[in-house]
């Protein structure tokens, strides 16, 4: 099952099935997510000028790292590249999977041509920001 | 409302975690460790894996954004020890819809095999990830006996 997270909503884990099944780069998504997945925590804050997202994303590598828009939903995915040797056995694993993967549903009044993304030290910022007319306005008092 | 609250910590999710817990016992896909002394409850930062090789163990450590200058790494016969700090920047004026990264000061402990060797230790930092190799003793690796 595809998830899905409202990104201003407080309400953690809800799980939504994709409105739109039918196609069928979501089938393979769904095929996709149906195998274990990370999910990244984050930090998610809002200014007059947008909104921030911070996503921990240990082991991913830039050209590992894929943001996608579709439609108003923020895909976030990430594989972890760092290979282990063939003929390396595990003692313990608390990372049983090299997927990231999040969503989250956008509003808007976001501008999602002007997202800005950064990725340091396993570290994803990504900058979504308002659209200019949108902004708060601090109204000025005269006389 | 925008307090940090580690999944853990959420009852239902206890349950859950538990819950997987068990079942890894029970279908036998749990390591050695998970029952360890000195092993955390599942979703603890920094998350560990381990691997072996004949003639070395890997530890990874999934710490992002840390300064690895600062972070302390020592091995004590075969227990390996790994602490450090993680800042997280909180934005003064921004409100807060979610905050479930780790921040803080953190401790992880492991015992490695026992034939590990503490002198050949190596350790590198990349895209959030410590990688710490350390040798085993050359007499306990497998050795390929010849019959004359």
């Amino acid at each position: 099952m595809f998830m899905e997270d409202n990104i201003m909503s407080n309400s953690t884990e809800v799980a939504k099935t994709s409105r739109h099944a039918s196609t069928s780069a979501d089938s393979q998504r769904h095929a996709a997510a149906s195998e274990s997945v990370l999910r990244p925590p984050v930090d998610i804050f809002e200014t007059g000028e947008g909104i921030t997202l911070h996503a921990d994303m240990p082991g991913v590598a830039k050209d590992r790292l894929n943001l996608r828009i579709e439609g108003n939903s923020l895909l976030i995915e990430g594989t972890i590249g760092v290979a282990p040797q063939e003929q390396m056995t595990a003692l313990h694993a608390d990372v049983r999977s090299t997927v990231y993967r999040r969503s989250f549903t956008l509003s808007n009044e976001l501008e999602t041509q002007k997202i800005e993304a950064a990725l340091k030290d396993g570290e994803l910022t990504v900058r979504i920001p308002k659209r200019a007319e949108l902004r708060p306005r601090k109204i000025e008092i005269t006389g | 409302m925008f307090t940090r609250v580690p999944y853990s910590q959420v009852p239902l999710f206890a349950e859950f975690r538990r819950l997987e817990e068990e079942l890894d016992e029970l279908f036998g896909t749990s390591t050695p460790w998970n029952g360890g002394i000195r092993s955390l409850p599942p979703g603890t930062f920094p998350a560990v894996n381990v691997g072996t090789t004949g003639d070395s163990v890997t530890v990874y450590v999934f710490a992002p954004g840390i300064n690895p200058k600062q972070l302390d790494i020592s091995l004590q016969q075969n227990v390996l020890s790994v602490s450090g700090k993680r800042e997280v920047s909180v934005d003064k004026n921004g409100t807060y819809y979610r905050q479930e990264r780790f921040g803080g000061e953190f401790r992880r402990v492991i015992a490695l095999p026992e034939d590990v060797d503490p002198d050949k230790v190596a350790a590198s930092y990349r895209d959030g990830i410590v990688q710490i190799t350390v040798r085993r003793r050359e007499s306990t690796k497998p050795r390929q006996i010849e019959i004359h």
